[in-house]
């Protein structure tokens, strides 16, 4: 059992940075959905404005490092020249060339859509906190951005596995 | 400590009927009651915060769009050999993002903004971001 540096920054960026994306995303959707004055009693609310705080946050770093590792460590690796490179076997084919024509040139742009918004909602969290329980708009909004951030992120990881199983970066 | 009556966390939130405003209020004095504090703070910030991702959403989209249809946009915009015109775009698209935050955020912190006209306005932006990094539209563009 032996993983490539290559190999290592693949999976730090989809696996690593991803699985933490999707949990904090789960845990964060459902601590503002449920934040509301009839759901909670004053010794809840403490402790999950503060499970919201870490969840928001951590939400939003691990969109950032997605993005970041994605464009500046993995990608090169991607669209090297080289005729073996992944990009290079994609365009080699008329078969495959969808999978960067559309797939690679969509996610590498709409995935930086995500930390932004992300970032938006763990702002609003900190800064609103528990105003977020009596200001129900508010609130849905921060949900509805949430929601956004996270199908822009599902665009991109969606390609970036699909991708990765056609030509892997290796 | 005591608990508010009605329903609680532990149950499924779909069991539980939406609370009319009155029965909020209600809620939301208990709450006070029992030491919850709820600082008073404008909603100008987040109305910032939230226009500001939309334009950071739109400049990404608007940046795409111009490497494609321009070479000499294109060649500016390749600030890193290996990542190629996505490294200025996104770096661009992130610092208009900030910039912009950072003057709404100066301009509307003491007023009370509305956060639904906020997010009308980033929902277009956020639209013409989508549109701008989708390849079918931004290929349309190339020379």
């Amino acid at each position: 059992m032996h993983f490539t540096g290559r190999e290592w920054w693949t999976l730090i960026h989809g696996m690593g940075f991803g699985a933490v994306f999707l949990l904090a995303f789960a845990g964060g959707l459902a601590g503002l959905y449920s934040l509301r004055p009839d759901l909670l009693s004053p010794a809840g609310v403490a402790e999950r404005m503060l499970r919201l705080r870490i969840g928001v946050v951590a939400m939003a770093v691990a969109a950032w490092g997605t993005v970041i590792t994605g464009t500046w460590v993995v990608y090169p690796w991607y669209r090297d020249p080289a005729p073996d490179s992944p990009r290079s076997q994609l365009l080699a084919d008329s078969s495959t060339e969808d999978w960067h024509k559309f797939g690679m040139e969509w996610k590498e742009h709409i995935a930086w859509i995500s930390p932004i918004l992300a970032t938006v909602v763990a702002f609003i969290v900190v800064y609103y906190g528990t105003n977020l329980i009596r200001h129900d708009r508010v609130r849905r909004t921060a949900m509805a951005l949430f929601v956004l951030s996270f199908l822009f992120a599902g665009v991109a990881g969606a390609f970036g596995a699909f991708i990765t199983k056609v030509a892997p970066v290796s | 400590m005591s608990t508010i009556e009605g329903p609680t966390a532990a149950e499924p939130a779909d069991d539980v009927p939406r609370a009319t405003a009155a029965e909020r209020i209600d809620h939301e004095a208990r709450l006070r009651g029992e030491g919850v504090e709820f600082p008073d703070k404008p909603e100008g910030p987040i109305a910032a915060a939230i226009i500001a991702g939309g334009i950071g959403a739109a400049a990404l989209g608007l940046f795409t769009t111009l490497a494609e249809a321009s070479t000499d946009i294109h060649d500016w915009l390749e600030w890193d050999a290996d990542v190629g015109p996505l490294s200025g775009k996104t770096i661009m698209a992130v610092i208009v993002w900030l910039v912009a935050w950072a003057i709404l955020h100066v301009r509307y912190r003491n007023r009370p903004y509305e956060t639904r006209r906020a997010f009308a306005i980033a929902m277009v932006l956020i639209g013409l971001g989508v549109l701008g990094t989708f390849p079918t539209f931004f290929q349309a563009f190339a020379p």
